[in-house]
């Protein structure tokens, strides 16, 4: 590795609803496809191969440039057993790497606390967007989750600069005296004064960034700008987070997914770019999942709830290519008789990402060993 | 003064969704605190809203106009502990319209929640178990005589009547076994529109009508016989207590921990969950006792997490923006409407309304907050109380008076007309060095009282319900 495993960085972005791997990873040599998909489909001519028998949605041009550059390993048929294609489950599931019972601590919650074992800095672990995933989420890990990183913080409205300081003097003594007044009140004083914190570390950071990438108007452009923000600005921060939502496409897909792939794979492609701008590719991972694939056979609009899918890692210390199998789509493979059948169990991924990039020790974070792949170059 | 000021302001926290001072002037003044109870258990002494009105006024069948139409009843309602039971039944009983395609069915399942909240746990099980939103959530539509799907059977037993530990595998087979054949059917086509009612139908031909063996008792069970046994065991009783107690008293651990947490109030828990045998499972007594109870009074301080709807609707109630139906309430709960990337502030503070996160509903208490969600949660309250156009903060603002009087004063008087807010010695001894603050501000720095409203909202103990 170029450096050492301590300055390394990774992003999760999460696809939220369930992105149709098959639409995305296109199988566009296989009979098996075209006869289960007739409405939801990529046409043989359009789309963008990678190989003899897969190639990118056509939407996802830019995936395709960081897959020739060989920035892009894409994970064929991830997921987990006993598949009940509920998202909530499903989510809970890749959050917590728990697929048996309910857990309570999120995965890079676990791998925070591991990263910053004093909780030396609120920043270690970045959400951006709204509300903190549970992936995040771990009692006594403070993790930043920013809605909007120009007004971070708490008393953002009001303008007048005497106003606000007397009102940050005021939340701040209010906060911290509630520490030691009994559990709640001690977290919650607590979590206020990590939110004065956060914004402090955070308020010159937009002002401080510049670049000549000019990432798309969409919210995961916006999101993975933020990051590319956050992250040039050293403020120790190990893991972000990110989502971008819609994937859930039940109805109507063939119209709203092209927008979806073409906003993702621009957004990641022009974050890639901007980790080059700044010299900070080596050391950043992104890797992208979504909670399940979905059904083999379409229904006419768009796709219902299936199970095995795909995730990716993007980055320029990325071995790019395939990695483990595509799942097979021969009718009598089929779990529960019209879904894909995962390949590679997502626990592996993880454990993966977690030793290799992080090096953190993945068993407890996900209760096991599991098979991993080798993504990065050493 | 008939009744304690703070003491009926908690208990309105409580069982509504907080008073404001003009309805705790009024209730101190006329009723007796156990009058305030009885009238809150017995909400058929007051009208009903005016659905048609509400409905002339939010039209539309999209999930997020729904979900408006529930936060204008609660901000509204003259009966707020019959609202408040039904949220109470939403966050035990957590259907999420995410998962499919049946948006009518899930806010029916609401407004059959208003009319089940205050009967007792036969007829809000068996209820239930006919709801086609319950029953498309937890696939009883897939449970059949030949081949069951043990979902429902499964989660009713374990999280919505016994608890972990008071029932085995071979019972959940034998409940999902009553179960088969109670499905839903969509009379009118679902698509285009998405929009059309469904409703219970039980296929005969798909029941079992064979013999079970559930908690020790056999006989040929359908799924009404399983209900009427869950109804008679004292662990659920237990449960059903320890769900109210969670809800209107003090937090307690997560539900999936209550098999191995003790309770936080042992004994308070055996009383109502007495009350609750003796009466057969009536909701209105053991409520009663419990908001009569010295542990309910006594539990006004730092004991319970405000949920965002809680926060919210307290709030909405203050600011009297929405007295009347005005647009856009929504928006508090649901952007969708407006074809918005932006999340609402509900969401953001965790609790989307009818999208609970999983089958064992949201997590509650300090699990509400994190950094995320507390500086929204302030964010909102700033923007809540900034504009003094709205009714209920010009209100407040010329009640509190001057930011030159005795700061001492403002401060006590904000909490009041905030919904006798209590807060720390700490806190209090804050808020008045920050309205001295205020008041020393140069003119042109166009500091208010609506300033030390926003700093009350902000606190630590506001967080508190």
């Amino acid at each position: 590795m170029a450096t050492k495993s301590a300055d390394k960085t990774l992003v999760v972005v999460q696809l939220t609803g369930g992105n149709d791997f098959m639409n995305t990873i296109v199988p566009y040599t296989n009979g098996h496809y075209y006869d289960a998909r007739n409405k939801v489909v990529m046409k043989q001519d359009e789309v963008l191969p990678i190989s003899d028998t897969l190639a990118m949605n056509p939407n996802a041009a830019p995936f395709k440039r960081l897959y020739d550059e060989g920035k892009m390993a894409i994970i064929q048929g991830i997921g987990y057993p006993n598949s009940n294609r509920s998202h909530f489950r499903g989510m809970d599931i890749w959050h917590t790497a728990e697929p048996d019972r309910v857990g309570n601590e999120g995965w890079l919650g676990q791998a925070i606390r591991e990263l910053d074992p004093n909780a030396e800095n609120v920043l270690t672990g970045v959400n951006i967007g709204m509300g903190l995933p549970r992936a995040m989420a771990v009692n006594g890990v403070p993790v930043t989750s920013v809605g909007d990183l120009e007004n971070y913080g708490v008393m953002t409205r009001l303008e007048q600069e005497r106003l606000r300081e007397k009102a940050l003097e005021a939340f701040k003594g209010i906060y911290g005296q509630a520490i030691g007044t009994g559990p709640v009140a001690d977290y919650i004083g607590q979590t206020g004064l990590d939110v004065l914190k956060g914004a402090d570390m955070l308020a010159d950071v937009a002002e401080r960034y510049e670049s000549d990438v000019e990432y798309a108007d969409n919210q995961i452009a916006k999101n993975m700008r933020d990051i590319a923000r956050v992250h040039f600005a050293d403020l120790g921060t190990r893991i972000f987070y990110t989502s971008h939502g819609g994937y859930d496409t039940h109805a109507n897909e063939m119209p709203t997914h092209p927008k979806l792939m073409n906003d993702v794979s621009g957004a990641i492609s022009d974050f890639m770019d901007d980790l080059e701008e700044h010299g900070k590719a080596d050391d950043v991972a992104v890797f992208v999942f979504t909670e399940f694939g979905r059904r083999m056979r379409d229904n006419g609009s768009g796709t219902d709830h299936g199970s095995g899918g795909g995730a990716y890692i993007f980055g320029k210390n990325v071995r790019g290519g395939l990695y483990s199998e595509y799942p097979s789509l021969d009718p009598s493979d089929w779990e529960h008789g019209e879904d894909l059948q995962h390949t590679i169990d997502f626990r592996g991924i993880y454990g993966s990402l977690l030793e290799q990039w992080l090096d953190v020790d993945a068993k407890p974070i996900v209760k096991g060993e599991y098979e991993q792949i080798s993504p990065f170059a050493n | 003064m008939k009744s304690e000021r703070a003491l009926v302001a908690h208990l309105m926290r409580r069982a509504g969704f907080g008073a404001t001072p003009s309805e705790l002037d009024k209730l101190t003044m006329e009723k007796t605190y156990e009058e305030i109870v009885e009238d809150l258990v017995t909400p058929e002494r007051f009208p009903a809203l005016d659905q048609s009105f509400i409905d002339r006024y939010y039209g539309g069948e999209q999930v997020a106009v729904h979900v408006g139409k529930w936060l204008y009843r609660m901000a509204n309602t003259q009966r707020p502990l019959e609202e408040k039971m039904s949220l109470f039944l939403h966050h035990v009983f957590p259907v999420a319209w995410g998962k499919g395609e049946h948006n009518p069915s899930i806010y029916n399942e609401i407004d059959m929640f208003r009319r089940i909240g205050l009967t007792d746990i036969r007829t809000i099980l068996l209820e239930l178990s006919h709801d086609p939103a319950m029953i498309f959530w937890l696939d009883n539509n897939e449970n059949h005589k030949d081949e069951i799907n043990e979902n429902y059977g499964r989660e009713l037993l374990e999280l919505f009547s016994l608890g972990v530990g008071n029932y085995t595998e071979d019972d959940i087979k034998a409940a999902s076994r009553a179960f088969t054949g109670w499905t839903f059917r969509q009379p009118l086509s679902l698509y285009p529109s998405g929009n059309y009612p469904t409703e219970f139908e039980f296929l005969a031909d798909d029941h079992d009508y064979g013999e079970k063996i559930f908690l020790g008792e056999t006989g040929t069970f359908d799924g009404g016989d399983i209900i009427d046994i869950i109804a008679r065991q004292p662990a659920t009783a237990r449960f059903i207590s320890r769900h109210l107690y969670n809800f209107f008293v003090e937090d307690e651990a997560q539900v999936p921990s209550w098999n191995t947490e003790p309770p936080r109030n042992a004994a308070a828990i055996e009383k109502m969950a007495s009350v609750f045998t003796e009466t057969g499972g009536q909701m209105r007594p053991v409520l009663r006792e419990m908001f009569n109870s010295d542990f309910f009074k006594q539990a006004a301080d730092f004991k319970k997490v405000k949920s965002p709807t809680e926060l919210v609707v307290g709030v909405v109630r203050q600011t009297g923006e929405f007295n009347s139906p005005t647009p856009g309430i929504y928006q508090f709960a649901l952007t969708t409407l407006d074809d918005s990337e932006v999340e609402s502030t509900m969401a953001v503070m965790g609790q989307k309304l009818l999208n609970p996160p999983t089958v064992e509903g949201w997590h509650t208490g300090r699990e509400w907050i994190d950094s995320g969600t507390l500086s929204e949660r302030i964010r909102f309250v700033e923007s809540q109380f900034e504009d003094v156009s709205k009714p209920g903060v010009r209100e407040m603002v010329e009640r509190v008076g001057s930011l030159h009087d005795d700061p001492a004063h403002l401060v006590s008087r904000c909490l009041d007309l905030l919904g006798g807010v209590r807060v720390s010695r700490h806190t209090y001894d804050s808020l008045v060095e920050y309205a001295r603050g205020l008041a020393s501000m140069k003119s042109g720095e166009s500091a208010g009282v609506h300033n030390l409203l926003q700093m009350t909202a902000s606190t630590v103990d506001y967080q508190f319900e």
